[in-house]
C-alpha cells in the first residue's frame, strides 16, 4: 500500500466549486534508467488516475514516463449533493490503490 | 590577445587571489539567509503549502513509527517520550548534541539509532532508509519555526572546530573547500546553478533532483563528490563535525523541516 495524502474540504455549499488535492508515494521509475548494475531498471509508473463522485466519473488522467515521483495532481470539481469521492490509482505491476473521501454540501 | 584583455585578465586574477583565502570570514548572523528565500516561487509554494509538500509522505511513515513498538515487549518511541508535538518540540534546533555514553557528539539520525539499540533493543535503521528519514523528519518537524541555537556545552568544541577546520579545508581533485563556495560566493552561480549560504535548515528535506528525502549526510556526500573528493562515509564522525559546526553556522535561521529544495 502506497501512502497516500488526500485533501477534501469537509462541507462545501451547493454549487461550489472545490479544490481537490491529491498526493501519492511513488517512485514512478521511467524504464529509461540503469540501475548500478547497468541494466535498464523496469518502467514502473502509475499510468491512470479517476475520481469518481458519487458513481460518476469526474476527472481522470493519464500519467507517462515524465512524471516527478510521488505524483501530486489537483483539481476541481463543483459540488451538487453529499456523497463520497473514490480516488484510483492504477499502474504498472498490477499496482492499484484506491481511497475515499465524503464531501458535505450544505 | 591585446593588451587590453591582458591587463583585465590580470587584475581579475590578481582580485581572485585576493578573495581567496583572505575572504573565508563568516556570514555574520542576520545577513544569514536560507535557500528557501533564493528558491523560485513554485518551489517555495510547494514547501509551504501543507498538501503538497510530498516530504509529508515521509512524515507520515515517521509518525507512524513514532506510536508503532519494535518489539511487543519493547517502548514505542512514544511509550517513554510520550507525545511527539510536545516532547520532541525543540530537539531539532539544538542537534548534534553530545551523547554521553558514547562520549562523542551525536546527529539526530545518529540518536534515533542509538535509541533504537540501547532502548528498544532493535536493529539501527540503515542510512537513507525510509524508516530512518522519516522518523528523523518526524522528530525534526515538532522544531518547525523554531530558531537553530547554538548549544551551550563546551564538550561540543572540538567537534565544533574540527566541522569548521573540515568547511575551510581545501579538498578533492578542484581544490575546493566549502568555504571557497558557501562562504565567499554565496548567490552567485556554479555554472546553472544558485550557491546557497549552505545552511542545512531543512533536513531530512525532499530535493526534487532526488525525487525523494534524503539526510544533510546524502547532501554533503553530493558536495563532496562534486568537489571530486574521496565523500566520507554515512555515520562518520567528519560528517557529525561538520553538521555541528554548519547548526552554529546556521543559527538564529527557523528549522523548516520537512523542506523542499530543487
Amino acid at each position: 500500500m502506497a501512502r497516500t495524502l488526500i485533501n477534501v474540504p469537509k462541507t462545501a455549499g451547493a454549487g461550489e466549486i472545490v479544490t481537490i488535492k491529491t498526493l501519492i508515494s511513488h517512485p514512478m521509475e521511467t524504464g529509461f534508467r540503469p540501475g548500478a548494475d547497468g541494466r535498464i531498471r523496469p518502467r514502473d509508473i502509475i499510468t491512470a488516475f479517476t475520481c469518481l463522485y458519487d458513481g460518476e466519473t469526474v476527472f481522470r488522467a493519464e500519467l507517462f514516463p515524465a512524471t516527478a515521483a510521488n505524483p501530486y495532481l489537483t483539481f476541481t470539481l463543483r459540488a451538487t449533493r453529499t456523497g463520497p469521492l473514490t480516488f484510483t490509482w492504477r499502474g504498472d505491476n498490477g499496482f492499484t490503490q484506491t481511497e475515499t473521501a465524503t464531501l458535505t454540501v450544505t | 590577445m591585446s593588451r587590453s584583455a591582458l591587463l583585465v585578465l590580470a587584475a581579475l586574477t590578481a582580485a581572485d587571489c585576493a578573495a581567496g583565502p583572505a575572504r573565508a570570514a563568516e556570514i555574520p548572523p542576520a545577513e544569514r539567509r536560507s535557500g528557501f528565500d533564493t528558491m523560485s516561487p513554485d518551489i517555495q509554494a510547494m514547501q509551504r503549502d501543507g498538501m503538497s509538500n510530498p516530504g509529508l509522505l515521509w512524515l507520515e511513515d515517521g509518525a507512524d513509527l513514532w506510536t508503532k513498538a519494535p518489539a511487543p515487549d519493547r517502548p514505542a518511541c512514544a511509550g517513554c517520550h510520550g507525545e511527539a508535538g510536545t516532547a520532541m518540540r525543540g530537539v531539532a534546533t539544538r542537534y548534534p548534541a553530545w551523547d554521553a555514553e558514547s562520549a562523542a557528539p551525536i546527529d539526530l539520525q545518529g540518536r534515533v539509532n542509538a535509541c533504537r539499540r540501547r532502548h528498544q533493543g532493535a536493529e539501527p535503521y540503515p542510512y537513507e532508509s525510509r524508516e530512518l528519514l522519516g522518523l528523523t523528519a518526524y522528530v525534526a518537524a515538532q522544531s518547525a519555526g523554531l530558531p537553530i541555537t547554538v548549544p551551550d556545552d563546551s564538550r561540543l568544541g572540538p567537534a565544533r572546530a574540527a566541522g569548521r577546520a573540515l568547511f575551510t579545508q581545501r579538498m578533492g581533485q578542484l581544490g575546493l573547500s566549502c568555504a571557497a563556495c558557501h562562504d565567499d560566493h554565496p548567490g552567485r552561480r556554479l555554472g546553472a546553478a544558485l550557491i546557497p549560504q549552505g545552511h542545512p535548515t531543512g533536513y531530512p528535506l525532499y530535493r526534487l533532483e532526488w525525487q525523494g528525502v534524503g539526510s544533510v549526510q546524502r547532501r554533503l556526500r553530493n558536495c563532496m563528490t562534486g568537489m571530486r573528493a574521496d565523500p566520507f562515509g554515512y555515520g562518520a564522525s567528519e560528517f557529525v563535525a561538520l553538521e555541528r559546526y554548519l547548526m552554529d553556522r546556521a543559527a538564529p535561521l527557523p528549522v523548516e523541516t520537512p523542506a523542499v529544495r530543487p
